[in-house]
């Protein structure tokens, strides 16, 4: 050892060309963690934050405290949705190839956190998502045609126009604004928790960031508060394995889990199979009744991994193995979903392939009705003008001056200048 | 009416609001059992208990966030930053959430989040104690900012602040929380006690958010000025021989074009004194929005008297203060000019 300081800089198991490396993935046997009382206190249930909570085996049966029991008529409504959620992913990001869109972000591989996340919450439960958890529209029955009328910016876009793709916001289905600026969302939920709990209400709020984020000033108040607190609110940290081209180590992955970092403010942390439809509703399941008895929040960890690339600007070759997905040990939460079924007998590849075959013509029929309200280069748009609503509840003077003025500009120019250019294809 | 100085309007205004509206909660550091480290908050925790008057990690980025998740849920809170030179760890917050979440969600999201804040030197506090940002904040779309300049006024403003469907950052000159500050640290502290504006109402009345206010009406040239500055300045003019216009401006955003512009016209002179720094200083809009409206009715350069561009030094705070001698040079200068 040289008698100096030296840095050590994280670097992946594999880059391109490599071969895929996850022996640094701890993984429990399935149904082998034991499942605490709600009311447990966070230092009497740290191994959770170690080991790794699995329902799902390899054999495809449902295993251990932590199954959930589902009927088996819930099992699918679940593949349904994740199986939705899958098909829009894939037809948006197409439909971004082809230049219709300036920008996606595919949830593939990690449709199970928010799916099952969602559907162990109640409805009035409030949602602050990060921009991997479409899934929890699908869950709480959003019109994709909402969705896709949002990355159109058409006529019909409940963002009007402001906001990228994918910055979706539900008020009516308890989904908060998705912003952009990564973290932030995860103290606002333990706001919106705190206020619940100031005026009684039994409503409780969960938030999802990534590993990558957390490493973020934001991670550390949501923290810190939920704790001080003990705010009801459920803090979803989706280690997916890379954030850009960062993999998990740079956000301090190396050294300890991140489940982990709860017992550390006093927060149970439990890590899941975030494969596992059945283990992460378990342990959101748990969670929730948690935090509905006063017993405060807990910080999830589930352990996936972002088998797409980070978003449409995205290139994943360039910096971590091509086929690297096909080797997480964790598998395809949509598959292991539908081979539990099968193993059920609740379920048939004729029925899955049924399934594929009517959700894929329902994006189709989706995607046909999203158009018609307009896109970005064709059909009817918005008025620009709307840019100055909604800045203040009422518009202050120098908006309203500005608002004429841009008005009067745009009346001055000839009708083929008005129209949009194409959308840029990013790289 | 009571006579109140200007921590004591502060904390009624929050009384107020507090026994009116059950949305209302306070949060911050040291706000709760203590009552702050300048007693605006004294006494409220012990009436309304801790879960309307919270106290808060030393966070402010944690307190800016968490009230705006609060906002959105319904309650109406007010979050204190102990210093408004603390409040950059929560500036991500106030600029990409706070600002912007009614426009990026289209009007289905809003937070109503009023933020206190103490603000300017004069109380040996050094560069970390001191300053005055409120520039920084005016060019942040989507935040309404205030800075009152007497007991009156602030009471009345942060009653509005509250009460506004949108957010506020409501800056409080904490030079004159106790009296009204000449500009002079050499001479005995007034209180606000023989001040006109130190007369506050008990109960709940507004001082509405956009509007300025001629403090002294003048004919030979107009004072645009906020803050502690406008009494440094009144004690600046009472010097001199000139009948200045002196505008308290007490809201910088949205900003009351037509009665400052009036003024300046009327006058066609113009000085701007704040103590911020100069350079992209909220005096540059200023002087901008004076050129644009009242061009062609000034005598004579517009004129700035500000902080120097320079942290607020500990040791040499009335070297750096625009006191009562530069805003005099200032004035004489815009009058002489022909």
């Amino acid at each position: 050892m040289t008698p100096r300081s030296r840095l050590h800089v994280p670097s992946p198991p594999a880059r391109p060309g490599q071969e895929p490396d996850f022996s640094y993935v701890q993984i429990s046997p399935a149904g082998a963690v034991n499942r605490p009382d709600v009311t447990a206190s966070a230092p009497d249930i740290e191994n959770l934050s170690v080991e790794l909570v699995r329902v799902l085996g390899d054999d495809h049966r449902a295993v251990g405290a932590w199954n959930p029991h589902l009927e088996p008529a819930e099992l699918q409504v679940a593949l349904r949705h994740m199986l939705l959620t899958r098909l829009f992913d894939d037809r948006m990001q197409k439909i971004q190839r082809q230049g219709r869109i300036s920008f996606y972000i595919k949830s593939t591989g990690e449709e199970a956190v928010a799916v099952a996340a969602g559907m162990a919450l109640q409805p009035g439960d409030m949602l602050f998502p990060s921009y991997r958890q479409q899934g929890l529209h699908v869950v709480r029955g959003r019109n994709l045609v909402d969705l896709m009328c949002q990355c159109l910016s058409n006529t019909r876009d409940m963002c009007k126009g402001r906001q990228m793709p994918i910055m979706y916001h539900w008020g009516k289905g308890n989904i908060f604004s998705i912003s952009g600026n990564l973290a932030t969302q995860f103290p606002q939920a333990v706001g919106w928790a705190m206020a619940a709990a100031i005026k009684g209400e039994d409503r409780l709020a969960a938030s999802w960031i990534g590993e990558g984020s957390s490493a973020e000033a934001d991670f550390h108040y949501a923290m810190t508060f939920a704790a001080v607190y003990q705010a009801p609110v459920i803090l979803n940290l989706v280690n997916n394995q890379w954030a850009i081209s960062t993999f998990q180590g740079f956000a301090g992955g190396e050294h300890k889990t991140f489940a982990q970092r709860g017992p550390g403010y006093g927060i149970p942390g439990i890590r899941v199979d975030g494969n596992d439809f059945l283990a992460v509703y378990a342990v959101t399941q748990w969670a929730a009744q948690r935090a509905r008895h006063g017993g405060g929040p807990t910080l999830i960890e589930h352990v996936t991994y972002r088998a797409a690339a980070h978003s449409t600007s995205d290139d994943p070759s360039r910096y971590r193995p091509k086929e690297e997905w096909r080797s997480w040990p964790l598998g395809d939460p949509v598959t292991r979903l539908k081979e539990h079924l099968i193993s059920l007998g609740e379920w048939s590849e004729g029925r899955h392939g049924e399934l594929h075959k009517e959700l894929d013509a329902h994006v189709t029929a989706c995607w046909k009705e999203a158009e018609s309200y307009g896109t970005l280069t064709h059909g009817p748009t918005l008025d620009p003008a709307t840019m100055f609503e909604d800045v203040f509840k009422e518009m202050p003077p120098n908006l309203v001056l500005q608002r004429e003025q841009m008005r009067a500009l745009r009346s001055a120019r000839p009708e083929e200048e008005r129209v949009a250019p194409s959308v840029a294809k990013e790289g | 009416m009571a006579r109140m100085n200007m921590v004591q309007a502060l904390n009624s205004a929050m009384d107020v609001m507090l026994g009116r509206d059950p949305r209302v909660v306070i949060l911050g550091e040291d706000v709760g059992y203590f009552g702050g480290v300048f007693r605006v908050t004294d006494g409220l925790q012990r009436k309304y208990g801790e879960h309307r008057v919270l106290d808060t990690p030393i966070a402010e980025g944690g307190i800016i966030a968490t009230a705006i998740g609060m906002g959105a849920n319904g309650l109406k809170p007010v979050a204190e930053i102990q210093f408004a030179d603390y409040i950059y760890p929560g500036f991500d917050q106030v600029v990409s959430e706070l600002a912007r979440l009614r426009h990026r969600s289209a009007g289905e999201f809003h937070a109503p989040v009023t933020i206190r804040t103490p603000c300017g030197g004069g109380i040996r506090g050094g560069q970390t104690h001191s300053q005055s940002p409120e520039a920084i904040f005016t060019h942040v779309c989507g935040i309404k900012v205030v800075m009152p300049s007497n007991p009156y006024d602030a009471k009345g403003l942060l009653i509005s602040s509250i009460e506004d469907e949108d957010p506020v950052v409501f800056f409080e000159p904490k030079r004159i929380y106790n009296g009204p500050f000449d500009g002079d640290p050499h001479k005995p502290a007034l209180p606000w006690s023989s001040h006109p504006r130190g007369e506050v109402p008990d109960g709940h009345y507004t001082v509405p958010i956009g509007r300025a206010e001629i403090v002294r009406a003048g004919k030979d040239v107009t004072v645009l000025t906020y803050g502690t500055m406008v009494h440094v300045v009144e004690a600046a003019v009472r010097a001199l021989a000139i009948d200045a216009e002196i505008v308290d401006v007490r809201t910088m955003a949205p900003l009351d074009v037509d009665t400052l512009c009036s003024s300046v016209c009327k006058t066609g002179r113009c000085v701007v004194v704040h103590e911020a720094t100069r350079f992209n200083g909220y005096g540059a809009e200023l002087v901008a929005t004076v050129q644009e409206h009242c061009f062609w009715n000034l005598e004579a350069p517009v004129q700035r008297v500000t902080g120097w561009d320079t942290p607020y030094p500990h040791a040499f705070e009335w070297d750096y203060f625009p006191g009562q001698a530069r805003i005099a040079a200032a004035l004489k200068e815009v009058m002489e000019s022909a």
